[in-house]
């Protein structure tokens, strides 16, 4: 009915595909998905919608559930405010809406069993740059159609206000050295590491480009290597770019290192405007960051309605 | 081989600062080494003119055991030499100004006959660098010097599907309509990246790559389109 701002159909991303040039796509937080998906009781990588900034409203064809996760955007159904992080029973017909994003700026709305999109390349990840995914590879517009299936029965699982992650304008980013971090000096990773950057206007799913002290390093460009997630690229105006789900597999920018997958989620919250430290950690560090995100996540309480 | 962290589930390995073929060998085994030596740990792999990107699953094993797996695999695996020599493709290309805009443009900047030109492109054997910057866009090097040309000022919006085109010592051949500042001086009817074909590209990092003058007329019958 509403498309809002920017709304993709995203499942866990396009895996596997870096050598014919195919980037990941996938939720830019991927714990709010998960969560979305896990409440619902879904299998891990369905497909939902990832709505940025807000401003959606869609119409219920079928009975089934829903849930929305992710950032503090208010959600109606028919107009009655419901809360985030919880399993609602919804009738064909009714209208449920999401307001725009009073902090972060990414919700998950996901349905029982998820939406059922084709995929393509294994998957089904809205990437606008690419064309590739979603309906016709493109966001989602006024008067589109997704099927999704009536459900009957689920229970209606919820997180408490307090196991429900804050968001917050600023993000500490913890980063593993990598790449050409030889190139940076140690002055210029000193001033990397104890200034606060903000989110410049450009920000999107490819990257979160920054600004505030500028980096320089002994290089200006290389031969084209591979980015992983998370690459933090500087660029000879010395603003660092932290590279994100739509990056392109492939570039010529020298990189300072990685950000912490986990951090890299939660930059992705950030509106314009948005503060941002970064701090250097240990790949030990970083795996055993990523492993105890985990299991808080396996033993994480879920509470259910009665 | 130098071994340096990429990020929390990536390492990156290089093979050496130049772009040639030797090095594009030396990556291509390695990625193959590699794919062999991780199984189900790697992710994915993300070769390019230098290097080799390698993404693992950080929930399954971790950055010691990966290095330590890739560093014996690269370095004592055996190295397969048909796999670093890659498979000859041969591209049929509709050299013209009708399918190429920039070729008389290119021909008289480097003092040479368009026939000329299209000899030099066709007389060359190159090998795929690299994939990336869109989905199949493949970076074919090095293009004969005398053709070699810049960028152009101001890149066009829209450049069509097959067009054949060089940027400094790279040629390639456009896999879908996209903008692009390089010089167009060809059309190729074979297309790049074709999801419903199998493969989905006619060419893989590390393979080589001949071109091959037709006419107009042929390029049609291979189902070129000029628009």
């Amino acid at each position: 009915m509403q498309a809002g701002i920017l709304s993709l159909l995203q499942d866990s991303g396009r895996i596997g595909q870096h050598r014919i040039g195919l980037t990941t796509g996938g939720p830019l937080d991927p714990d709010a998905f998960a969560w979305c998906n896990r409440l619902l009781q879904n299998p891990a990588g369905a497909t939902v919608i990832e709505a940025s900034f807000g401003g959606l409203q869609v119409e219920a064809q079928v009975d089934t559930y829903i849930c929305v996760t992710g950032a503090l955007m208010p959600l109606r159904i028919n107009k009655v405010p419901k809360d985030l992080w919880h399993v609602h029973r919804v009738k064909a017909g009714d209208i449920i809406a999401l307001d725009f994003a009073e902090k972060g700026c990414r919700s998950y709305l996901g349905v029982a069993g998820g939406f059922q999109v084709t995929p393509s390349f294994g998957s089904t990840a809205t990437v606008m740059r690419e064309a590739i995914g979603g309906l016709n590879g493109d966001k989602l517009q006024a008067g589109d159609s997704i099927s999704c299936s009536t459900i009957e029965n689920r229970r209606q699982l919820y997180l408490t206000q307090n196991q429900q992650p804050r968001y917050r304008n600023i993000a500490t980013v913890r980063v593993i050295l990598g790449y050409q971090q030889a190139h940076f000096s140690r002055l210029q990773q000193r001033l990397f590491f104890s200034h606060t950057y903000t989110v410049s206007d450009r920000c999107d799913r490819m990257g979160y480009r920054l600004e505030g002290p500028a980096i320089s390093c002994d290089i200006e460009g290389l031969l084209s290597e591979g980015i992983c997630y998370g690459a933090i690229q500087v660029p000879a105006d010395g603003q660092p770019i932290v590279l994100l789900n739509d990056r392109q597999t492939i570039g010529g920018y020298p990189k300072i290192g990685s950000a912490l997958s986990i951090d890299a989620a939660l930059l992705a919250q950030l509106k314009p405007g948005g503060t941002v430290r970064f701090t250097p950690i240990s790949h030990y560090d970083a795996h055993n960051a990523l492993h105890l995100a985990a299991s808080f996540t396996r033993r994480l309480p879920i509470s259910e309605l009665q | 081989m130098i071994l340096h962290t990429a990020g929390e589930n990536a390492l990156i390995a290089y093979f050496g600062e130049e772009t040639s073929p030797e090095v594009s060998g030396r990556v291509q085994a390695a990625a193959l080494a590699v794919e062999a030596a991780l199984g189900d740990d790697l992710i994915d792999l993300v070769p390019s003119y230098a290097s080799l990107l390698i993404i693992y699953d950080a929930m399954h094993t971790d950055h010691l055991s990966v290095s330590a797996r890739v560093r014996e695999a690269v370095n004592h695996g055996e190295h397969s030499t048909a796999a670093s020599e890659g498979r000859l493709v041969v591209l049929p290309v509709y050299y013209a100004p009708e399918s190429g805009a920039d070729l008389e443009a290119l021909a008289s900047r480097a003092k040479l006959s368009v026939d000329e030109v299209v000899q030099l492109h066709t007389g060359t054997e190159y090998r795929v660098y690299a994939i990336g910057f869109a989905p199949g866009y493949a970076y074919l090097g090095e293009v004969d010097p005398r053709i070699a040309a810049p960028r152009l000022a101001t890149p066009r919006t829209k450049v069509p599907r097959g067009a054949v085109a060089i940027a400094d010592r790279q040629t390639a051949v456009y896999p879908a309509e996209s903008p692009g500042g390089w010089n167009l001086i060809g059309r190729c009817p074979v297309r790049m990246f074709n999801p419903d074909a199998d493969p989905i590209m006619p060419v893989s990092v590390g393979d080589r790559v001949r071109f091959e003058a037709v006419d107009r007329k042929r390029f049609l019958e291979l189902g070129g389109e000029l628009s």
